[in-house]
């Protein structure tokens, strides 16, 4: 809420400058956003008035006017396509300083002579207004400085609300708080029922009493709307944010901001019968006063007449019974409404307006009647007319009951951490509009003001306590617990542990996105069905969560090589998500690679990284989970058919690694040799708890062999085989080399193993192992057709 | 004796000439080698008469120690050249780059996440994870925010269905922590967070570390305590100002807001804190008994305070990073700065 100083200061006026206002409210929980003066600085300007206009001789879009400054008429050169004769307008007077320190003087425009400058209100920021002049009342006096008439020495306070504060919502309220804050009395202005002049009244009825409890109306007849709101509603208006419309739409508004209560003006000869406050009937339609047509939906509340509905009830009327220039006479509304029976309404229509933001927070009530009087006052002060009785209908059961709450001394020193002095307690809750009497030793019985719909425990009162003391008067402690230190399971690796790996190894953290853009997600495999999705995303590439972190890091991968960086290690942990009941949500390591194996460097041949660095990568990641890891050869959408496998530990499906698809890498754009991975981070992260076992006194002794098998034969069965066959005896078993070309036939390839045999009991003799050998190739012939290279 | 002195000038010039180890080899075996020149004198003092013999062969022996300490010196002077010469001719250029060895690095994010974990584990808090699509029920109806209530709308759900939510806080987690444990509880849930809002200022993805204390004396005061001593230890500057400021949450009672004096102004006002002089950095407050009663926790018994903060604000104050989006564009230049 943004409101004029000016305002405030005539219900409340403490002895603090503007800063040191604003700062108070902010400390009190009030947060003033911004402090904003109403226009520029400037000086010299004065209200003037255009008397006479001719057609610039030399410049189709000048006009030459003569103006009345009060003290003579001046010649001005003006451009505006507002200049018109009969326009009061400000004139800012040859000696006059603009804004931005723009001095004013004798000039000429195209030869003709110019003595000031008509302005617009942009010009004096005022606000952003520059397509034309400020156009003035047509009663503004002429010569008035500018400043003195539109009392522009003020500044406004904007106002970020909390939810809960909705009694300041008005200015009332925020003078209130500022009256106990300082400890001085508000000044309330002097409020007397309007005399009667009309016995005039129309039927009221209330059908959804608990929507609404309460509902105010009253006729006043003969209302001249050809009369102009008077200018200090229509400054503080504008300096609320609030354009003018006519004199009756100007009064609710004012009322609206200054008391905090929203009404709402009929043309009484648009209505028929009666008002019926009701639940929207099936298939009813309304325009709203915004021209929108809307279907009301079932459970919506509208104020109607016999025959239609009128307005969305505490959102915004209709267009249809809305005052206009011919309205003769006016019903005026003045309604509480229940907040939580229709908090979620004006959002469900796609509307957000300053009463349905009023009534959903909860509007004082019992103002309604008090707001009747202010508004009728004002509208027979600005457009006449005869004013008809207050017609009341409440249901009393469906008002707010105010709860006694229970306050005790014990409690606040437990929660605020000192013993408030009870005296101080009850001038703060006195002063904030509470009633409390003692009820017993340290304890206070209460009840909030009708304002507060935010006092519903013991603990909102303690807090009113703490807000008005200063929270930065409060004592600071230190929190105690008694000394109990615990270590993590040391079968788990830490995350942290698992990233100064990864960094050790040359990845860099990325943190990309949760949801991506579904055929990005789609280019890795994950469809529509296998997706879940955001139903109001930000945009549409932000739509789907991801079933995969690869997707993300392949496109995070591609941004930097788009910036020139030809290697890229990234690595992310984070969740992928699944559809299911509950939805699926797994952590997960991802790895996204391409480039040169190492920098480039004197050292480095500049080979490129491949599946086997990746693979490797991911072998001593998982090194620590002492369960058979296995690769076996995978297809999946947009990896490489002939490079990608999943990665099983014992039988389960864990990982997943790949070069990326050559078409994947085009739409990417991204290099043809880009490795990608993903693996279930439990599994990276198993530990063990280390049982040692002795070592083994007696040397070793190690056997190379080289057999040739089919080229299309997985090195793994081989290495199983052998270990299978060469049996305890075999600590080690290494796959020096493989080979494809001369001497070997083109089907076929050699691969050479290094074994390394050992007991721990004795020392092995040579025919044993010779015996182990001939074993393993055997086996080898026999399963593979497997045959030694010479 | 002229013999031997002929013979120990003969050696020691033959000594001192010689230009390798080999050599030097043979001059020893050729005079003191059991058929050596020396060795032969000592065999032919038998010719010589008893007393003559013990003082010729002291002298022979004299000579026999010269050589042999001179033929040791040769040879450690010859073996320490040749050393010299092979060290000079396996010289590198030390100045050469070394073998590239890659070094990765973490994001400032959870760098920034890191640090807060570590302060509050240091005072017995707990780091507890939970899933980030949320059921309504742990998002809000559990922290006091019925469907409806206007605070709803400060949060910009994104919404996966009905009834489930991509979560806007970390807040489920301390609820569900609150229904599986007993108190007393000191907890830090960090992770991401979700809201419908994307701007210079507002990322719809980002993270926060919330923390939850439950015990049976924990106060307001104590809360502005820990608050202020790890918003001190952060910085690392123990005489930063700090504030709170009553702001509303429905899930705690009192509810603040802290504010710390600008980091980049020291408080003169600037760009980064809008010349408030202030920066906004955490909310927190008294956890509101209704979130007790949900979770069957004693309102008598147990008071608590909790707090949330912005790991990606706090990120930026304390190494100056000036744009929001720059912490999820990936960027390596970016990334490589917090190595």
């Amino acid at each position: 809420m943004i409101i004029s100083e000016h305002w405030l200061r005539e219900w409340v006026n403490p002895k603090l400058t503007t800063e040191e206002l604003a700062a108070q409210l902010t400390m009190s929980g009030l947060e003033v956003d911004a402090v904003m003066p109403v226009a520029g600085d400037f000086s010299g300007v004065v209200v003037a008035e255009i008397v006479g206009a001719e057609q610039h001789p030399d410049a189709d879009k000048l006009r030459v006017c003569e103006v009345d400054a009060g003290d003579g008429i001046v010649q001005i050169v003006c451009g505006a396509p507002n200049a018109r004769v009969g326009l009061k307008a400000p004139l800012a007077k040859v000696g006059a300083v603009l804004p931005g320190n723009f001095k004013i003087k004798k000039a000429k425009l195209r030869g003709v002579e110019s003595q000031g400058m008509l302005c617009a209100e942009a010009e004096l920021t005022i606000s952003d207004e520059n397509s034309g002049l400020m156009e003035l009342a047509p009663d503004a006096p002429v010569g008035t400085d500018l400043r003195d008439y539109l009392a522009l020495n003020d500044t406004t306070l904007e106002l970020g609300l909390t939810p809960n504060r909705a009694d300041c919502l008005g200015v009332i309220g925020v003078a209130r708080d500022l009256a106990v804050l300082n400890g001085i009395a508000l000044c309330e202005p002097a409020e007397e029922p309007v005399g009667l002049t009309s016995e005039r009244t129309f039927p009221v009825e209330i059908v959804a009493t608990e929507q609404c409890p309460r509902y105010l109306g009253r006729v006043i007849e003969n209302v001249d709307l050809t009369k102009s709101s008077p200018l200090y509603i229509v400054e503080r208006l504008r300096r609320a944010g609030i354009r003018s419309i006519d004199p009756v739409v100007d009064v609710t508004n004012y009322v609206m901001l200054e008391l905090g209560q929203p009404l709402h003006a009929f043309d009484l000869d648009t209505l028929h019968s009666g008002i019926r406050v009701r639940d929207a009937n099936p298939d009813e339609t309304m325009t709203l006063l915004d021209g929108s047509e809307i279907a009301l939906s079932a459970g919506s509340l509208v104020i109607a007449d016999h025959e239609r509905p009128l307005a969305l009830a505490g959102i915004m009327g209709g267009e249809n019974s809305g005052v206009s220039d011919t309205t003769r006479h006016i019903f005026l509304e003045s309604a509480f409404f229940a907040p939580e029976k229709i908090a979620g309404r004006a959002r469900s229509y796609g509307l957000h307006t300053d009463a349905s933001h009023r009534y959903e927070r909860g509007v004082d009530w019992q103002l309604q009647r008090r707001a009747m009087e202010r508004a009728s006052q004002l509208l027979l002060e600005v457009v006449g007319g005869q004013c008809g009785p207050v017609i009341e209908v409440a249901s009393e059961q469906d008002l707010p009951a105010i709860p006694e709450l229970r306050l005790r001394a014990a409690r606040i020193k437990r929660v605020l951490g000192f013993d408030m002095a009870p005296a101080e307690v009850e001038r703060i809750l006195t002063a904030l509009g509470f009633s409390m009497e003692s009820a017993g030793e340290g304890v206070w019985s209460c009840r909030a003001p009708s304002w507060r719909f935010d006092m519903t425990q013991e603990v909102d009162l303690i807090e009113e306590l703490a807000r008005v003391h200063g929270y930065n008067n409060l004592p600071v402690s230190q929190i105690h617990a008694d000394l109990v230190s615990k270590l993590p399971d040391e079968r788990l690796l830490s995350k942290r542990y698992l990233r100064q790996r990864l960094i050790g190894r040359g990845f860099q953290e990325a943190i990309t996105f949760s949801f991506i853009a579904p055929e990005l997600q789609a280019l890795f495999g994950a469809g529509a069905g296998d997706s879940v999705t955001v139903r109001n995303p930000i945009s549409a590439d932000l739509s789907v969560m991801r079933a995969s972190l690869i997707p993300g890091l392949a496109a995070a991968l591609a941004h930097n090589v788009k910036r020139q960086n030809s290697r890229v290690r990234l690595f992310e942990t984070g969740s992928r998500f699944s559809p299911g009941e509950p939805y699926q949500e797994q952590a997960v390591l991802g790895l996204a690679v391409t480039g040169a194996r190492a920098a480039e460097n004197w050292t480095e041949s500049g080979e490129r990284f491949d599946f086997f660095d990746l693979k490797g990568e991911i072998e001593q990641l998982l090194c620590g989970v002492h369960k058979t890891v296995t690769f076996r050869t995978a297809q999946r959408p947009g990896l490489h058919d002939g490079q990608s496998a999943e990665i099983l530990l014992d039988e389960a499906v864990v990982g997943l690694i790949g070069r990326i698809h050559p078409n994947a890498a085009r739409q990417l754009d991204v290099p043809p040799d880009t490795f990608l991975g993903e693996l279930v981070l439990d599994h990276v992260l198993a530990g063990q708890v280390p049982n040692y076992s002795d070592i083994s006194k007696f040397p070793e002794t190690r056997r190379d062999i080289a057999v040739i098998v089919s080229a299309e034969q997985s090195a793994d069965a081989i290495m199983s085989d052998v270990r299978a066959v060469a049996g305890a005896c075999l600590v080690d078993l290494r796959l020096f080399d493989v080979y494809q070309g001369k001497g070997i036939e083109p089907d076929q390839k050699s691969l050479a193993l290094g074994l390394t045999f050992r007991d721990n009991s004795r020392t092995l003799d040579d025919t044993e192992i010779t015996q182990l050998i001939a074993q393993v190739v055997d086996s080898l012939k026999k399963n593979f057709g497997a045959a030694l290279r010479n | 004796m002229e013999s031997l002195e002929t013979l120990k000038t003969a050696a020691i010039e033959a000594v001192q000439a010689a230009g390798s180890p080999v050599e030097l080899e043979q001059l020893r075996v050729d005079y003191l080698g059991k058929k050596g020149q020396l060795t032969g004198l000592l065999k032919s003092l038998g010719n010589l008469s008893p007393e003559e013999r013990p003082k010729a062969g002291a002298l022979i022996n004299e000579v026999k120690q010269e050589l042999t300490s001179l033929l040791n010196a040769r040879k450690e002077a010859l073996e320490g050249s040749a050393m010299a010469e092979k060290l000079a001719s396996e010289r590198v250029d030390v100045t050469l780059p070394g073998r590239a060895v890659d070094r990765g690095g973490l994001h400032p994010i959870t760098r920034t996440i890191q640090r807060v974990e570590d302060f509050f584990a240091g005072m017995g808090f707990d780091v507890v994870e939970g899933p980030e699509i949320e059921d309504d029920y742990h998002n809000f109806e559990a922290l006091n925010i019925p469907e409806h209530h206007p605070a709803r709308a400060m949060h910009d759900t994104f919404y996966i269905d009905d009834t489930h939510v991509l979560r806007t806080h970390t807040s489920g987690v301390q609820v569900r922590t609150m229904e599986t444990r007993e108190p007393p509880l000191r907890i830090v849930c960090p992770g991401r967070v979700y809201r419908c809002d994307s701007d210079l200022t507002h990322s719809p993805m980002f993270h926060q570390v919330e923390g939850l204390l439950i015990d049976e004396h924990s106060s307001f005061g104590d809360l502005k305590g820990l608050l202020e001593q790890f918003l001190h230890a952060f910085f690392e500057r123990s005489d930063l100002d700090v504030r709170f400021r009553p702001s509303y949450f429905p899930f705690t009672e009192p509810s603040a807001e802290v504010d710390i004096q600008c980091v980049k102004c020291s408080g003169a006002g600037c760009r980064v804190c809008s010349h408030t002089g202030w920066l906004e950095v955490l909310g927190c407050g008294m956890v509101n008994p209704r979130v007790f009663e949900m979770t069957g926790i004693d309102t008598e018994r147990f008071t608590g305070f909790a707090f949330g903060l912005g790991v990606e604000r706090l990120a930026m104050l304390r190494y100056g990073i000036g744009d929001l989006r720059l912490n999820f564009d990936n960027d390596l230049r970016f990334l490589r700065q917090f190595q």
